[in-house]
């Protein structure tokens, strides 16, 4: 059995079994030098990339070190003095937030809407066109690779500022990644409710949405609840870089310094409060969905 | 009992009746509950405003430049002075007479631009003219400065007439004439000097000709090989900048690779102590599991933020803070993976003697291994997207890149080109992290 594991199970190139621990421990040897090397490589590889990383960094990393709290706890005292304003303030960020997250909403439905009929098309056994499925995956391919901030800066230039940028970029990119993820997932949906279907004489998209769409749905919500929490993080930065949202507040709100770190801090808090509790509620739904209970 | 057993049939058929009812209701809620969401989302995003608001001409401009490039034909009007070149760049001067276009003559204060199909530019001491056919002549002298329009009547739409400055846009080119300069834009196909720039010796040699200069030619530079000069022309192209567009390239992948390696090595050992089997102290095992939770809920965005302001703009910078908000996300997963193991093969090792530094080592890790490594893969490929970004706030990679690009709003030709490199670049990361999971967990 392990000389099937370390030499394929070809006969005439296994060692003599007469002197099983001598190629056990042969084998064990061998194990060992390739993780050393493996090791060796890895080491090497870290050790002289943070070195590069370093020296092509402004600052290094020795000296900023003692500096990585200095500057929250700049913003935090400043916060401190001024904690009477910070109601005020979160009331006053509400509505970019609620932007923020209708970014991500919209952008996840709009997603998930384009990643349902990708993925259908784009899987084994259930495809409309058969010959077309290379198609349709390499096209999720790239919508995967593109990166959000590229769609969402050259739509700024066409369309002006404002949420719908970025509503597209991540839409597409969306698009593509929960595509794979329900592809995989209809791969392995039972056919016989879309036989049945067929024999009565039944369209393709009857098939699709009466066979197939009930057996993954909980799955395929599932992934897009936790599409939904990465779609918030990414609405967030996407307006830090472009426009729109609590991102582009506490780009503002940094810009200016020193005198407005109360309103950094809100923003910081309303946003991390907001990514805690949309990760709690997905958390628990998609405990449910997948688990049935 | 005969009554019994039918009274429930009729219940039951009720049920499930009512049950299809509710799914039926539900299968038009669903809908028109997404479809009045995007309403209240279109109307909040003021889908009608920006309708109007977009720059439909920028869109043109944009894919124009995706595929071509223009050459501006400028004359100072103070001096007299023309000058050609490539997209108004100082760095694509052509230096006349020598290197001028076939489309360009100048003689004697005339110059003469042909933008072909019968469109023709001249500029003279009277000022200048553009012949438009099935139009007419375009003429414009200035008086007292400023540019005075004669052309046939009504005058069209595709020409704008301010008061100190005449444009006119046709299919061959555009043509603009103000107080101090009048240019001309002709519009080719293709990235012009890509590879040679204009003072390269290589500039405007066709495929066959470099092909025979690089194999058999005689030496341009008499101290090297024609090979090696040309690598090192296009390598050093002020134009497109290779050398600095490959160096990007590779700061990105580098934040991506340090950042995730880094995230999984801090990530194990806490994963350990977030473990309900390994970690029987309840109180630090809770501590630590808020602490996953608190890094990754501050999010990459706010860790970049606050990392740049300890060391500055650059790689290594990125790179910390991908590998703090990856480290919490780690945590997590290491950690249930880890509840999740086989304690037989714990126990086996055990009843050797082993210590709990052996019993991890050769019971737990093991049986980990997978999981641990397919995650680690695909957050690579993930993070080498994220460094794209990450980069743009940071000051690093072609993130960086990509957004001056972008930002200048000139050099489309150059965003789709960085955005090509930036789509094959995750494309290669993400086969690479496929290969590497197929070798590493399957064995193939």
């Amino acid at each position: 059995m392990m000389v099937d594991i370390a030499y394929g199970p070809n006969e005439g190139k296994r060692p003599d079994l007469s002197d099983s621990r001598e190629a056990y421990l042969d084998m064990v040897r061998r194990k060992r030098m390739y993780g050393g090397i493996l090791l060796v490589i890895f080491i090497a590889l870290m050790a002289s990339g943070w070195m590069l990383a370093e020296e092509r960094n402004a600052g290094s990393f020795w000296s900023g070190l003692p500096q990585v709290f200095d500057f929250p706890a700049e913003v935090l005292s400043e916060a401190w003095e001024k904690r009477a304003l910070l109601p005020g303030l979160f009331w006053d960020h509400v509505p970019a937030l609620i932007e923020t997250l209708n970014i991500a909403a919209v952008a996840t439905l709009l997603g998930a809407i384009a990643a349902v009929s990708l993925s259908l098309l784009a899987t084994r056994g259930l495809a409309r066109w058969p010959r077309l499925i290379p198609l349709f995956r390499r096209t999720m391919d790239a919508l995967r690779a593109i990166p959000e901030i590229v769609i969402a800066l050259v739509l700024i230039y066409i369309l002006g500022g404002g949420p719908v940028p970025a509503v597209i970029a991540i839409a597409l990119h969306t698009g593509g990644a929960l595509g794979k993820l329900f592809s995989e997932v209809a791969e392995n949906a039972d056919l016989k409710p879309v036989e049945g279907l067929a024999s009565v004489g039944a369209t393709w998209s009857q098939r699709m949405w009466l066979g197939v769409i009930p057996q993954v749905a909980p799955n395929w919500l599932s992934y897009a609840l936790l599409r939904f929490e990465i779609n918030v993080r990414a609405s967030a930065i996407l307006g830090f870089v472009g426009e729109g949202g609590i991102g582009h507040d506490l780009k503002l709100a940094m810009q200016w310094g020193q005198g407005r770190y109360d309103e950094v801090v809100a923003i910081f808090l309303l946003l991390f409060a907001a990514i805690v509790v949309i990760d709690r509620i997905s958390d628990h739904y998609r405990h449910k969905l997948v688990k049935g209970h | 009992m005969t009554a019994t057993f039918a009274t429930p049939q009729p219940a039951l058929a009720d049920r499930i009746t009512r049950r299809f009812a509710a799914k039926r209701r539900m299968a038009f809620a669903i809908p028109a509950a997404i479809l009045a969401y995007l309403i209240y989302a279109a109307i909040s995003f003021d889908i009608a405003g920006l309708v109007q608001r977009a720059r439909m001409d920028n869109a043109a401009i944009l894919l124009g430049d995706f595929w071509s490039h223009k050459t501006h034909v400028t004359r100072d009007n103070r001096s007299g002075d023309v000058t050609v070149a490539i997209e108004g760049e100082s760095k694509g001067t052509v230096p006349p007479p020598a290197m001028l276009p076939d489309w360009v003559t100048m003689a004697g204060g005339v110059t003469t631009i042909d933008l072909g199909t019968g469109h023709v530019v001249t500029y003279d001491d009277a000022g200048a003219r553009f012949v438009v056919p099935d139009y007419g002549t375009i003429d414009i002298r200035p008086v007292g400065g400023k540019p005075v329009l004669t052309a046939p009547e009504p005058i069209p739409d595709w020409i704008s007439v301010a008061e100190n400055k005449v444009s006119v846009t046709t299919d061959a080119g555009r043509f603009s004439y103000s107080r101090s300069k009048v240019e001309t834009f002709k519009y080719e196909p293709g990235w012009e000097l890509f590879f040679f720039t204009l003072e390269s010796p290589f500039y405007g040699k066709g495929l066959g000709e470099l092909l025979t200069l690089a194999t058999v030619g005689e030496r341009v530079d008499p101290d090297r090989m024609n090979i090696s000069y040309m690598v090192s022309e296009v390598w050093t192209n002020r134009m497109w900048r290779h050398a600095d567009v490959a160096w990007a390239i590779f700061e990105t992948i580098l934040m991506a690779f340090l950042g995730t390696m880094a995230a999984a090595l801090m990530a194990l050992p806490l994963g350990f102590l977030a473990a309900r089997n390994f970690m029987p102290l309840g109180p630090l095992r809770f501590a630590v599991r808020r602490f996953f939770d608190f890094i990754r809920g501050v999010d990459g965005l706010i860790w970049t933020i606050i990392l740049s302001r300890a060391f500055g703009p650059g790689p290594m910078t990125g790179a910390i803070a991908i590998a703090i908000t990856d480290a919490g996300t780690f945590g997590k997963t290491f950690s249930e993976a880890l509840e999740n193991i086989d304690e037989k093969q714990v126990e086996g090792i055990r009843s050797t003697g082993a210590n709990a530094a052996l019993r991890a080592r050769f019971g737990v890790i093991p049986q980990i291994t997978p999981v641990l490594l397919s995650q680690v893969l695909y957050y690579l490929e993930s993070n080498t997207r994220s460094a794209t970004v990450i980069g743009a706030i940071v000051g690093g990679g072609i993130g960086l890149l990509l957004t001056q690009a972008i930002l200048t709003q000139k050099d489309w030709e150059e965003v789709a080109y960085y955005m090509v490199l930036i789509v094959l670049m995750v494309m290669l990361m993400d086969s690479l992290s496929g290969w590497l999971r197929r070798k590493l967990i399957k064995g193939e």
